[in-house]
């Protein structure tokens, strides 16, 4: 049913229809609404699960941990500070594979201190064995979170799912929320494929000497690569439920013989379809590659995407510092070495803790790499509040 | 909320091997028996959740752990708030009943798993949280924790520690939980009672059980469980329960040794000694054994 609601409604709504049993969170800017309209369901009746109140965002990750290792479908929520906080859980979570589902209310890293959207907290755990799928707008979020607890359960890795705080997260739209028939037929009842139960005495979390280590960790990355077939599927499946387009490994807007591709992920891309819009009346040709599933990056699917593209630019609300784009590194890396075609991939940073994008921020970006390829810059940068020696 | 469980049954005590021999702690450690006896005294029904630390990797390498029951290791620091997380499952899932036990050392429990551990009682988490205190880090090599005692020998205190220890049973008790006990590793019959009389209870439970570590405390294998019986004679350990806020069971001593006498045969302590002879910090740990005669009227 079509309803006007909040992003963190939306996705707290959909979440409770794939009837988790177990969540547990810690209140964090701008995840709360997405927590407290879960807790009021739980507290009504409307859905029966667990809801546990924990010290700190290490405690909620630590219970869905022991939630799902005892056969429990789990769920949690965060963003920023509070990723971070969690970071040594996750990657226990990941290696354990329990298929735990995570909202990722993508906001800014500390310090300074800032509330706002960017997109550096989920990039920073971005190799902790985490499958993470970027939402564009309020529908897709909470789509995805649909499909992350099947894909999650299917392939045994957990999957977060990215939206961006505030813009999503506190934006109103109309949503698609769907009845509990049509969830209960997508999403099958969970069955653990481990679990700790006397019934069945295993250990699970054992110690790996150096014999075994490495193929533990080799199998968890042939597993996140696997996962691509399986989110393609699942996004399948979904439309054919649905009859809409959500999730999968990238979308394209106008990408067929366009001079100029920018690659991005998240909310931003919005802006971007209308850019392109705009640019296409003008008679320039520009199309757009979204990421969904940025972990597993899709390499082949954006090599088969762009290899005829010769001037691409990545746009990302992330920065490795000292180093520079993260997403460009690896948009970078998905085209061979030894290929002969002449492509320049530019890089740029832009939206970090929560500037504004703005149409004209993006029309001096594709104005600029017409002309040259652009190494890294970082889009609208007030230059006049920066001194001199830090320039 | 109690179930009703017969003398005999408390005081039978239980060998069931649910933590097989055959793993890989040092002879004498007070801790590997410690974990045997919590496990037996469980029995079958039981989840273990283990702290990283000395127990986990000596019992739980892949592919040999020694745990006959459920076992479950995460991190070092999380055990409290994984174990609530079992219970929540479990709850949720309507299965059950079922003994689930989080555990885990003295440096994982006074100091990086505190705040879990603070969090599982307060929320009133169905779990018995088992601290074995051995006083300091022993798994990365005898490093001070904030339950090392006055005195103390430890790498990172190569002088001696400074401070006293945290009184963690205190702390529980604080939080209102229904069962908080101590115990020490060589009297069988009381450690495995008071696990039985936790698992009975419905709601957060705390035992705090001393294990003596002949490495990190410098004394032969075969001296653990004298020292235990010396550590309580010295009245440097109070054994007591506290059931619903309520100071029960102290065990008594009627005949009290001076600290020396526990002190002169650890190589810890050593440096307290000039030629045999005690010097004035000896008489600062008599009084820490003093305090607790009249505070817990030993």
């Amino acid at each position: 049913m079509l309803k006007q609601i909040e992003g963190s409604h939306a996705v707290s709504e959909v979440v409770a229809l794939c009837r988790p049993h177990v969540i547990s969170a810690y209140p964090i800017t701008p995840q709360t609404h997405i927590v407290e309209d879960l807790a009021g369901l739980v507290a009504e009746g409307h859905l029966e699960a667990e809801f546990v109140n924990v010290e700190s965002e290490f405690a909620a990750a630590s219970v869905v941990l022991g939630a799902s290792a005892a056969g429990a479908r789990a769920y949690t929520a965060t963003t920023s500070q509070g990723l971070l906080l969690m970071t040594e859980v996750l990657y226990n979570i990941a290696g354990m594979r329990l298929p735990i589902v995570l909202t990722c209310a993508n906001r800014a890293i500390s310090a300074p201190l800032n509330i706002w959207n960017d997109q550096q907290d989920s990039m920073t755990v971005r190799d902790a064995g985490w499958i993470q799928l970027f939402a564009e707008d309020n529908q897709e979020a909470a789509d995805l979170h649909m499909q992350a607890f099947k894909i999650a359960e299917q392939v045994s890795v957990p999957v977060m799912v990215c939206m961006d705080g505030f813009i999503l997260t506190h934006a109103f739209e109309p949503v698609d929320i769907p009845d509990q028939k049509e969830v209960d037929d997508f999403l099958p009842p969970y069955q653990p494929k481990q679990m700790v139960d006397p019934r069945w005495p295993r250990g699970l979390g054992l110690y790996a000497d150096p014999r075994f280590y490495m193929e533990t960790r080799y199998i968890l990355h042939r597993a996140l690569e696997k996962s691509e077939e399986t989110i393609k599927q699942v996004s399948a499946d979904f439309a054919k439920s649905f009859g809409r387009e959500s999730g999968g490994l990238i979308k394209t807007y106008k990408l067929e013989g366009a001079d100029i591709v920018i690659v991005s992920l998240g909310s931003v891309v919005g802006t971007i379809k209308d850019l392109i819009d705009r640019m296409e009346e003008e008679g320039k040709k520009v199309g757009l590659l979204q990421i969904c599933s940025y972990r597993p990056f899709p390499r082949q699917a954006i090599y088969d995407a762009l290899k005829e593209t010769a001037n691409i630019v990545v746009l990302e609300k992330c920065v490795s510092l000292g180093r520079g784009g993260i997403l460009a590194s690896d948009v970078r890396w998905s085209f061979p070495r030894a290929e002969k075609k002449v492509r320049t991939i530019s890089s740029y940073i832009a939206g970090l803790g929560g500037r504004n994008i703005t149409m004209d921020d993006l029309l001096a970006m594709v104005e600029r790499v017409e002309k040259e390829p652009v190494e890294l810059d970082f889009l609208g940068l007030n230059k006049g509040i920066i001194a001199e020696r830090d320039l | 909320m109690m179930m009703e469980l017969s003398a005999e049954d408390l005081n039978r005590v239980e060998k069931k091997n649910l933590f097989a021999s055959g793993h890989r702690a040092c002879g004498g450690c007070g801790q590997a028996l410690a974990a045997r006896l919590v496990t037996d005294a469980a029995g079958e029904n039981t989840i273990a959740c283990v702290a990283t630390g000395c127990l986990e990797v000596f019992s739980s390498p892949y592919p040999d752990p020694s745990w006959r029951i459920p076992f479950l290791h995460s991190l070092f620091e999380n055990t409290a708030a994984v174990a609530s997380g079992v219970e929540a499952a479990y709850k949720a899932l309507k299965k059950g009943p079922v003994n689930i036990i989080a555990q885990g050392g003295d440096g994982s429990t006074s100091d990086i798993g505190f705040q879990c551990i603070s969090g599982m009682f307060e929320r009133g988490h169905d779990v018995l949280y088992v601290c074995y205190d051995n006083e300091a880090y022993m798994n990365t090599g005898v490093q001070r924790s904030s339950f090392t005692p006055l005195g103390a020998k430890t790498t990172t205190t190569p002088t001696g520690n400074r401070t006293r220890k945290k009184n963690l049973p205190q702390i529980a008790v604080d939080h209102r939980i229904p069962y908080v006990a101590t115990a020490t590793v060589d009297d069988y019959r009381d450690l495995q009672r008071k696990v039985k009389t936790a698992l009975s209870i419905k709601g957060p439970k705390y035992l705090h059980i001393l294990v003596p570590c002949p490495l990190g405390w410098g004394h032969p294998g075969d001296l653990t469980a004298f020292l235990c019986r010396l550590a309580k004679v010295t009245c440097l350990f109070p054994v007591f329960e506290v059931l619903d806020g309520k100071l029960m069971n102290v065990l008594k001593v009627p005949i009290k040794k001076p600290v020396e006498e526990y002190l002169k045969l650890q190589n810890r302590f050593r440096h307290l000694f000039k030629k045999g002879v005690p010097t004035e910090f000896v008489a600062e740990i008599q009084a820490i054994a003093d305090e607790n005669i009249a505070r817990y009227n030993i």
